[in-house]
Parts: structure tokens; C-alpha cells; sequence
């Protein structure tokens, strides 16, 4: 078999290989070195993939060459082939953006270390969104989680501890949760691979196991992609960990949750089963909207810029459960074009943030007073993404809203219509208040010396930038992938 | 694609945003340099849809020229470049900026080809002009822009919903004419009537526009209710209830000045009734009508714009705006004197002014279409613009008693502006042809009959006679007029507090509650909160696991329930 047979392996095993290896090599340079090289071929991977998947449909890769159901199944469909490229993508540029970043946050002699930590992260979230077993899935889970704990505790501040430990509490309790959803559908099912699964739940006979299992998985789940009130251990872990850190976590982690929850719910359960026979779509559009709402209104309240924009990730978390509290062609694409678009968004707006950190000590509201007349391409770049949190047309926020709105018309719904646009004007004023701090209040004295951030900061930043823009004009991208997803989660397409 | 950068609103944007890193003769220059270049591309684009674009589906055309959109965007072009010369002065750096900003997004809505595009522009223009406000940087004018932000904000919201209606309805995103028929139609002619200073929001423009630096209102003035006047010609030509719309507005405008004593209030009253008399136009819907709400908005810009410099000018001399602490100014300050009785002439569409051949198309057309008390009411309106603009505003600022005040005619280019524009007043009068060439139908109408100038010189003379026998009512003492907007500045954010109080309460109670409940379970969770500050406003992580616990039981109780 050639190479290109293995792509699904080489996705996840690559990076994976990478980490033991670079703590191995204990040199900072040549760990770099290694784990962008396994970076980026993993972009490349999931871009190849993409597109074979997009002409010729889904793949199916046994591990080890034992077949499905008995061996472990890699599956790359519409959906997951999407979520690969963006983890990987994501990944491909904030690795560059972290040697000048982290030089300034995180002790010279651990550097070798958190390259190694960056890519078992990497590795375990792409190996969620690649693989067909529901074990498998979990064990990725627990590695992406434990490398990400270690990662935010490497924060420069010290309360980055303390959030690492609270979210390694909460992260844990999630998990447990999970392997006990997992545990029950083996119980009941006697098999671990998705697809099988699927189709010997239409047999089994006694419901309360299943339903226990569904519940367990959606509060498990809920609880890592940060579902509203299931949040708090979010805005502190994005808050103090280093700011590459945030950024990578910010665009990927919540992303690849909830492409568990569609996974289970739609591939596993089946949507008939969790919207038509429950109440569900009601639950999840009550959280859905508290979220958008009451996390928006703390983010208008926060003075540190991270916990802002943290706040401001619940939120948009709630437009994704939105259109999946639809269970419709529209809302699903809906919720899959905003997992993009927000990964992007709030990426460039943690690296831009970075940036901010590394020239001023410190993102507060107080401290960045007369931001814009120092450094006036990066706060070009954060009123950009907030253009797109808002939801202003040209930006890639509109494009998701959009189908947001689509969506909930298709059902009839005005009023949600309404409250949707409602939400987006809280946006208006915590971005507002940003913008009013950075452009017309006088500067502090000490910002003179204050220089615009460096090329090795200010590019990746402003890759993901301009990808936030483009996602906003060129939609044949996104919403194309997307559509396709939705199509095949509601079955209308393998 | 190299048409791209000859669209002359995206033209003035671009150079807005290099405006601010110009200084001295470069900057001079450049302002009012940026305004000529967009008209002159303007006029070198052919007629027809330029420039095409797939956007989700929707075929755009943020490039689309006719008669109508030119005569529209050519009139913005001309006003920025009028308004930047009367503003070279402006001690503010950001207002020239933001005026183009707004100008060329004015521009834009009138050049756009869909309704997308239109609603980009929209919002765009409301950014502009707020911030055309908000550089007068007085208190009154941060206030006075946060609430015309937030009307702004609100009409672009329903002007959206309307227009992702009617895109789901039609598939079509092209902006053609629409009948009020269906919800997303009635959303987006709201949309367009809150811009216009339609009621009942038109308390937005007097509560606004009069806040704004001396220079800034001129550009205020021109571009939010022009373009409202334009895309409701484009959109809702012939809908009968506009008729109604636009006399209400006539008139509210004429009481409102009436009784106003600030000098730019009065002016700002006299935009709504102008609008009125175009929205009366585009309601009776007859080629001659639209010719004349078309004609009208584009004398109106000229001459309101001269009216507001002459009283920019007083203010940035004497600083101050109540007719009751001016007067008698024509002593030294002759020039803008003059030039603020021309504009005075021209709103009361005297003869030989622009004014008279574009307003009495109006009439004309009401006469035309057999709509007897539209044509009555329009011409007792008539007399009354003159009453309350015609006479009332020069009278008390530059004449009546002497109120000692000496000061200079202002500096030379704002005299310019001044002059320039009081010269296209009377230009216009004297020789309306061009004017009318442009126009989007073929015009067959002769202004100077000597029935036609016999009766508004009767109408001018009686309710000038009026003036002067009614002046002892007419003079104004220091007092406050109180409009729609009292509604949302007084009792609007009282109810917001009193909810609040109640909130508060609620909220005092239920945490009360569950504080005792969260106390007995978990009691140990309270010594985390000895940490440091901001941990203190994070959740404790026994609560978070609480909350765990608490969706997993709903969850199960949900599931197990049915």
C-alpha cells in the first residue's frame, strides 16, 4: 500500500510520535523544529483528505489492518475531514507564533517540554475528530485534556494554577462522565465501534440504560465544550494560560466537543431518537440562549481582555448549540459553519491579544488605554474580530448568523430571529468597550517606549485575520463543507 | 477589476481613513480634493450594473448607475466637498474623516444595485455620522449621539429583518421597487422612514443634529434623511400612505421650529418638514412628483447646508445658539448675513432661488393628480416655511434688537463655502435647466409662469405680513421645547431603574435562598473564596461540580419522565 492509503494513521500519528521525540531531543530549537515539521504535514494530511473526501466520500482506515467492527476504525467524513482541517490548521499557524510568544512567558529550559505538551494536544484532538470507536474517542479525550491542563499551568501567572486545577477537576468529572456513557452502550450494545453501535441500538429493547447513557454523555460533553452553566472553567483557563495557549485552545478545544455531541447524537443515537422522541431541542435551546445572553452580559463586565473575550466564547458556544437545538439541515450547517468561523474569529483575536501581552505587560482594560495610537495594526486586527463576533456583514461572524437566522425562519420562529439580533448588540458593547479604551482614551504615560508588535507575532495573527475576512466573502469554503456535513449527519448523504 | 477602485463611495472611505495621518496643505488638499475625484469618476461611469458578485447565493451588485442614483450620489460628492471646505478649520481631526466615511457610504447606498448592499452602506453611514456627532466633543453631544446611535442601531435592525425577509421570500436580492405587502415590505419601508425622520421617531434629528460642532451639523444635515428620501424613491414610488407620512411631517416640523429658540433646533425642525414635502412627493408617485421630491432633495442639500453654515458661523463666532441672546449680528457680520437670507429665500422657495423650481414641482403634481387638499395643505406648509425658516431664523439671529455682540465674518475658506453655495442657490433659481436635465424622467415644466410666480410671491408676502403682526407672540424667551424624544430620555430609563430596583430585590431574595441551600451543602466549598480577588468573582470549584450534578439529574429527570 502506499503512503497515501495511511493518511488517516499518519493524521493522528505523526504529531503523537512527535512529543516523546522532542522531549528526547532537549533542545528547544530542534523540538521546534520537529513538532512544526509534524504540524504541518498534518495540515497537509488534512487537506489531502478534504479533498477525497469532498470527490469521493468517506474513508474508512482499519487500524492495524483488523476490520471494523472488531479492530479500531478510522472514519473521515464531511464532518470530521472539516474539523481535522481546522484543528491542523489552526495548529499550523499558532506553532510559529508560539517561539516568539512563549520566549516571553514560559521558563527557556521547559520550552522542549511544551512543544512536546502542544503536540500530544494536537495530536488527541485530531484524534477525536478521526476516530469511528467510542473507546478510542475517549482515551484521545483524556489525552488532549491532560496535555491542555499542563499547558495552561504553565501560565505566567500565578492563578494560572489554580485554573489548570479547576478545569483538571471539571475536565476530569467530564470525562468520568463519558467512559460512564461509553460503558453503558458497550454494556448494552456489546460493541465499541460508532457505526455498529448505531445500528444494533435500533435492537436493543430496554430503553433506561440507553437513555442513561445519552445523559450521561450530553452533561459529560456539555461540560468540555463549555455549555452554559457548565462554563466556569472556561474564562479562567483562557484567561491565564500563555497566550498561544489561549489561542490554540480557544479555536480548537470547545470545537472538537462539540464535534463529539454531533457525533454521538446524530451518527450514534440517531436523530430520531434524541430530538423527536425527547424534549430535547426545547433543553438545549433554553441553554443555548441563556448562554448567548448571559455570557455576553458578564463579558461586557470583565476589565481583563482575555476573560472578556473567554466570556464571549460561552456565548457564541450558545449560537452553536442554537442551530443544533434546531435539528434541521440549515441549523446543523448553521452550527458547523460557526464552528469554523468562530475558531478563526476568536484564534486571531487571542494571537492579536498575545501580542498586546507581550508589548504591554498586560491585557486589562486599564492597561491598554491609547492602544490604538501605539500599536495600530493590532488594534485594527482585534476591532476586526470584533466586527465578526458582532456579526457584521463582509466578516465571517454575519455568514454563520446568517444561517442562523435562516434557520430559525425556516421553523417560523421570529422571535428567536429577534433575539438572535438582540444577542449580537451585546456583542456591540463589549467589543465597544475595547474599541473606547484603545481609541479614545488618553494613553498612559509609560506607552511611549511601546512598539508595534514584531512580524513574528503580528503574521500568524494576522493569517487567521485575514481568514476571518475572507471566511466572510468566499463562502464556498466553509458553508460548502458545511452543507455537505449537515446533509450527511441528518442522513441524507453516507 | 480594476473598476474597483473607481467607486467613488468606497473612493471616499479609502481616503477617509488616510485623512487622519495628513497634516497641514496636504491635508487641506486632500479634503477637498478626495470629494472631486469621486464625482469626477462618478461621472465617467456608464449607466448600467458594473459590478457583479455571488455572495451566499445572492447575486449583488454593489456598482449599479442611473439617472436617479447619479443625481443622488453626484449631489453627497458635492456636499462633502462644500462641507470639508467650510470644515478645513476644525480644530477636531476626526471629524472630516468620519464625514467621509458617512459621505461615501451615502454614496454608496445610492450607487448600491441590492438590497444587501444598500444595508451594508446603511449601517455604515450610521457609524459615520455618529462619529461626525460624537467629535463635537462636548457631554451634550456624547449623550445626544448614544441616543442617536441607538435609534440608528434599532431601524438597521429592522431595515435587516426586512431585507433577510424579502430575500427569503423573493431569492432575489436586487433592490426594485416593492409594494407594502407583505411583513419583510413593511419592515423595510420602517427601515427607510426611521432614517427619514418619519414619525413617531422623528425626534431623533432635532435631538441630534443641533449637538454637533458648528461644522459638523452641515454635514449631518445632508446625507442620513437625503438617503432615505432616495431609497424610498427607488422602493416605494406611488405608496399612498407616504402622502400622509410626508404631511404629518410638514407640519410637525413647522410647529416644532415655531416654538424652538435654539437657532440650529429651528433649522433641524425645518429638515423634517423638507423631508415631508419629498416623502408627500415620492406618496403622490406621478413622474412630475418624483421628478420634484428628487429636484427638492437635491436643492434642499444645497440650501439647508448654506443655512447651516451661516448659523455654524455665528456659533463658532459667539458661541452662542438661542435666538433670545442674538441678534442684530448683520453689523459685522455682513457676508454671512447675506448669505444666510439667501438660504433663508431659497427655503421659501422664492422666486429666482433653487427652492421655487423644485418644491413647485411638488405642488404642481399635486394639482396634476386632482388631490385638491394635498395641493391646500402643501401651500398653507408653503407659507409656513417661510414663517418659521424664511424669516424666523434671520431675523432673530442677524437683525431684531441689537444684542451688542461685534463679531468678525468668519475665516476665508469657510466665507468661500458660504459664498459658493449661496451662488448654486441662486444659480439653480435663475437657471434650472441642468437641474432638470438630470432628473431621472423628462421634464416638461416650465417654473417661471406669471400665475405660477404671482401666487407664491402673494403667499410669501401675506405670511411675511403675518410675521411681523404676530412678532410680539413670535419672540422667544430661554424656554425648552418638548418633543417624542422626552419619552425615551425621561420616563424610558426610569422604568429601566424602577425594573431594575425590582431585579435587585428578586434577586437579593433568591440569593438568599439558595445561599442558605448552597451553605448547607457545601459548607467546606467557602474557604477557597480566602484567595485573591479575581478569584473571588470565579466560581469555586465544588460549585461548578454542583452545577454538574444538578444537569445530569435534570437530564435524567427529562429523559426518564416522558
Amino acid at each position: 500500500m502506499s503512503v497515501a492509503a495511511h493518511l488517516p494513521a499518519l493524521q493522528v500519528v505523526l504529531p503523537l510520535a512527535a512529543a516523546p521525540l522532542a522531549v528526547l531531543l532537549r533542545n528547544r530549537t530542534a523540538a521546534f523544529a520537529l513538532v512544526l515539521a509534524a504540524t504541518w504535514a498534518a495540515f497537509a494530511i488534512s487537506v489531502l483528505m478534504w479533498q477525497q473526501v469532498a470527490a469521493s466520500g468517506p474513508l474508512s482506515y482499519a487500524l492495524g489492518s483488523w476490520p471494523p467492527p472488531w479492530g479500531i476504525e478510522y472514519r473521515v467524513d464531511a464532518l470530521s475531514a472539516l474539523v481535522l482541517m481546522l484543528v491542523s490548521g489552526v495548529a499550523a499557524v499558532v506553532l510559529p507564533y508560539c517561539r516568539a510568544s512563549i520566549e516571553r512567558e514560559i521558563r527557556r529550559d521547559n520550552h522542549y517540554l511544551f512543544y512536546a505538551m502542544f503536540a500530544l494536544c494536537l495530536s488527541g484532538l485530531l484524534g477525536i475528530a478521526i476516530t469511528g470507536d467510542a473507546f478510542n474517542l475517549f482515551v484521545f479525550l483524556e489525552i488532549s485534556s491532560l496535555s491542555s491542563y499542563v499547558l495552561i499551568a504553565l501560565g505566567r501567572d500565578r492563578r494560572a494554577l489554580l485554573a489548570a486545577y479547576q478545569y483538571l477537576i471539571m475536565g476530569t468529572i467530564g470525562a468520568t462522565f463519558i467512559v460512564i456513557g461509553v460503558g453503558l452502550l458497550y454494556l448494552m450494545t456489546g460493541t465499541l465501534n460508532l457505526a455498529d453501535m448505531s445500528v444494533r441500538l435500533q435492537s436493543v429493547t430496554s430503553h433506561r440504560p440507553v437513555l442513561a447513557a445519552l445523559a450521561f454523555l450530553t452533561v459529560g460533553i456539555s461540560l468540555k465544550l463549555a455549555l452554559f452553566p457548565l462554563h466556569q472553567w472556561l474564562p479562567n483557563a483562557y484567561a491565564y494560560a500563555p497566550s498561544a495557549v489561549s489561542a490554540f485552545l480557544a479555536a480548537t478545544a470547545t470545537k472538537v466537543s462539540v464535534y463529539a455531541l454531533l457525533r454521538f447524537y446524530f451518527s450514534v443515537f440517531g436523530e430520531g431518537a434524541v430530538f423527536k422522541q425527547l424534549p430535547m431541542a426545547e433543553f438545549m435551546l433554553v441553554l443555548a440562549l441563556a448562554g448567548m445572553f448571559v455570557a455576553s452580559a458578564v463579558a461586557i463586565f470583565q476589565d481583563n481582555l482575555k476573560r472578556l473575550f473567554a466570556y464571549s466564547s460561552v456565548a457564541q458556544i450558545g449560537y452553536i448549540v442554537l442551530g443544533i437545538s434546531f435539528d434541521s439541515v440549515t441549523g446543523l450547517t448553521a452550527t458547523v459553519v460557526h464552528l469554523v468561523n468562530h475558531a478563526v474569529t476568536k484564534g486571531a483575536l487571542f494571537l492579536l491579544l498575545g501580542a498586546v501581552m507581550a508589548a504591554m505587560g498586560g491585557v486589562t482594560l486599564a492597561r491598554v488605554r491609547g492602544i490604538g495610537r501605539v500599536m495600530p495594526r493590532t488594534t485594527f486586527g482585534i476591532v476586526l474580530c470584533g466586527l465578526s463576533l458582532i456579526g457584521v456583514p463582509g466578516t465571517a461572524g454575519f455568514v454563520s448568523k446568517w444561517y442562523l437566522i435562516l434557520a430559525a425562519m425556516e421553523k417560523g420562529q421570529w422571535w428567536l430571529v429577534f433575539l438572535i439580533v438582540l444577542s449580537s448588540l451585546l456583542a456591540v458593547a463589549y467589543v465597544w468597550r475595547f474599541v473606547e479604551a484603545a481609541y479614545f482614551r488618553a494613553p498612559r504615560a509609560d506607552l511611549a517606549q511601546v512598539r508595534e508588535a514584531p512580524l513574528a507575532l503580528a503574521l500568524p495573527a494576522w493569517l487567521m485575520v485575514g481568514a476571518t475576512v475572507w471566511f466572510g466573502l468566499d463562502t464556498s469554503v466553509t458553508v460548502g463543507s458545511a452543507a455537505r456535513a449537515a446533509a450527511m449527519l441528518l442522513g441524507a448523504v453516507p | 477589476m480594476n473598476e474597483l477602485a473607481l467607486h467613488p463611495g468606497l473612493l471616499l472611505i479609502g481616503g477617509a481613513l488616510v485623512l487622519p495621518f495628513l497634516r497641514g496643505h496636504a491635508r487641506s488638499t486632500a479634503v477637498l480634493a478626495l470629494p472631486l475625484a469621486a464625482l469626477f469618476f462618478l461621472w465617467q461611469l456608464p449607466d448600467g450594473t458594473l459590478w457583479h458578485m455571488q455572495w451566499l447565493g445572492y447575486e449583488i451588485s454593489p456598482l449599479a448607475v442611473d439617472k436617479l442614483s447619479r443625481l443622488f450620489a453626484t449631489i453627497f460628492a458635492l456636499m462633502a466637498c462644500g462641507g470639508g471646505l467650510f470644515a478645513l478649520g476644525q480644530q477636531s481631526r476626526l471629524e472630516i474623516p468620519a464625514a467621509f466615511v458617512y459621505a461615501g457610504s451615502a454614496i454608496g447606498v445610492a450607487l448600491a444595485g441590492d438590497l444587501i448592499t444598500v444595508f451594508v452602506f446603511w449601517e455604515l453611514m450610521a457609524v459615520g455620522s455618529t462619529l461626525v456627532l460624537w467629535s463635537a466633543g462636548t457631554p451634550a453631544a456624547w449623550a445626544a449621539s448614544r441616543r442617536y446611535v441607538m435609534i440608528h442601531l434599532l431601524g438597521g435592525v429592522i431595515l435587516f429583518a426586512g431585507v433577510t425577509g424579502h430575500l427569503i421570500d423573493t431569492g432575489d436580492a436586487a433592490f426594485a421597487r416593492m409594494a407594502p405587502d407583505s411583513i419583510a415590505h413593511w419592515l423595510i419601508l420602517a427601515g427607510f422612514l426611521i432614517n427619514a425622520g418619519a414619525p413617531p421617531l422623528s425626534a431623533w434629528l432635532p435631538d441630534a443634529y443641533p449637538e454637533a460642532s458648528w461644522s459638523g451639523t452641515v454635514f449631518l444635515s445632508a446625507f442620513t434623511t437625503k438617503t432615505a428620501v432616495y431609497v424610498l424613491l427607488r422602493g416605494f414610488p406611488g405608496t399612498e400612505f407616504l402622502i400622509w407620512i410626508g404631511l404629518f411631517m410638514v407640519f410637525y416640523g413647522i410647529v416644532y421650529a415655531l416654538l424652538e429658540n435654539d437657532m440650529r433646533r429651528i433649522l433641524a425642525y425645518s429638515i423634517v418638514n423638507q423631508v415631508g414635502f419629498m416623502i408627500a412627493g415620492i406618496g403622490i408617485g406621478t413622474e412630475m412628483a418624483l421628478n420634484g421630491a428628487a429636484a427638492h432633495a437635491f436643492t434642499h442639500i444645497l440650501y439647508k447646508a448654506l443655512l447651516l453654515m451661516s448659523a455654524g458661523s455665528v456659533l463658532a463666532a459667539t458661541g452662542r445658539r438661542k435666538c433670545s441672546e442674538l441678534g442684530g449680528l448683520f453689523h459685522s457680520m455682513p457676508l454671512t448675513t447675506i448669505c444666510g437670507t439667501i438660504g433663508a429665500l431659497a427655503i421659501s422657495s422664492f422666486p429666482l432661488t433653487s427652492g421655487f423650481v423644485s418644491k413647485s414641482m411638488v405642488t404642481q403634481a399635486a394639482i396634476d393628480g386632482h388631490l385638491v387638499w394635498v395641493w391646500l395643505l402643501l401651500a398653507a406648509a408653503s407659507a409656513g416655511v417661510f414663517l418659521h425658516a424664511g424669516i424666523k431664523f434671520p431675523w432673530f439671529v442677524f437683525f431684531q434688537k441689537d444684542s451688542g455682540l461685534r463679531p468678525a465674518d468668519p475665516p476665508a475658506s469657510m466665507r468661500l463655502a458660504m459664498v459658493v453655495f449661496a451662488f448654486l442657490c441662486i444659480a439653480l433659481g435663475v437657471w434650472p435647466e441642468p437641474l432638470y436635465a438630470l432628473l431621472p424622467h423628462a421634464v416638461d415644466y416650465a417654473p417661471y409662469t406669471a400665475a405660477h410666480v404671482l401666487t407664491q410671491l402673494q403667499l410669501l408676502l401675506f405670511s411675511g405680513l403675518a410675521f411681523f403682526v404676530m412678532l410680539p407672540w413670535l419672540k422667544r424667551t430661554p424656554t425648552l421645547t418638548l418633543d417624542t424624544d422626552w419619552l425615551y430620555r425621561v420616563p424610558l430609563p426610569s422604568a429601566a431603574r424602577a425594573v431594575k430596583r425590582i431585579h435587585q430585590r428578586g434577586q437579593r431574595g433568591a440569593n438568599a435562598l439558595s445561599g442558605a441551600i448552597v451553605a448547607r451543602l457545601s459548607a467546606g466549598v467557602r474557604r477557597h473564596k480566602q484567595a485573591d480577588g479575581l478569584i473571588l468573582r470565579s466560581w469555586p470549584t465544588g460549585s461548578m461540580a454542583l452545577w454538574v450534578m444538578t444537569m445530569l439529574l435534570a437530564w435524567l429527570a427529562l429523559y426518564y419522565l416522558p
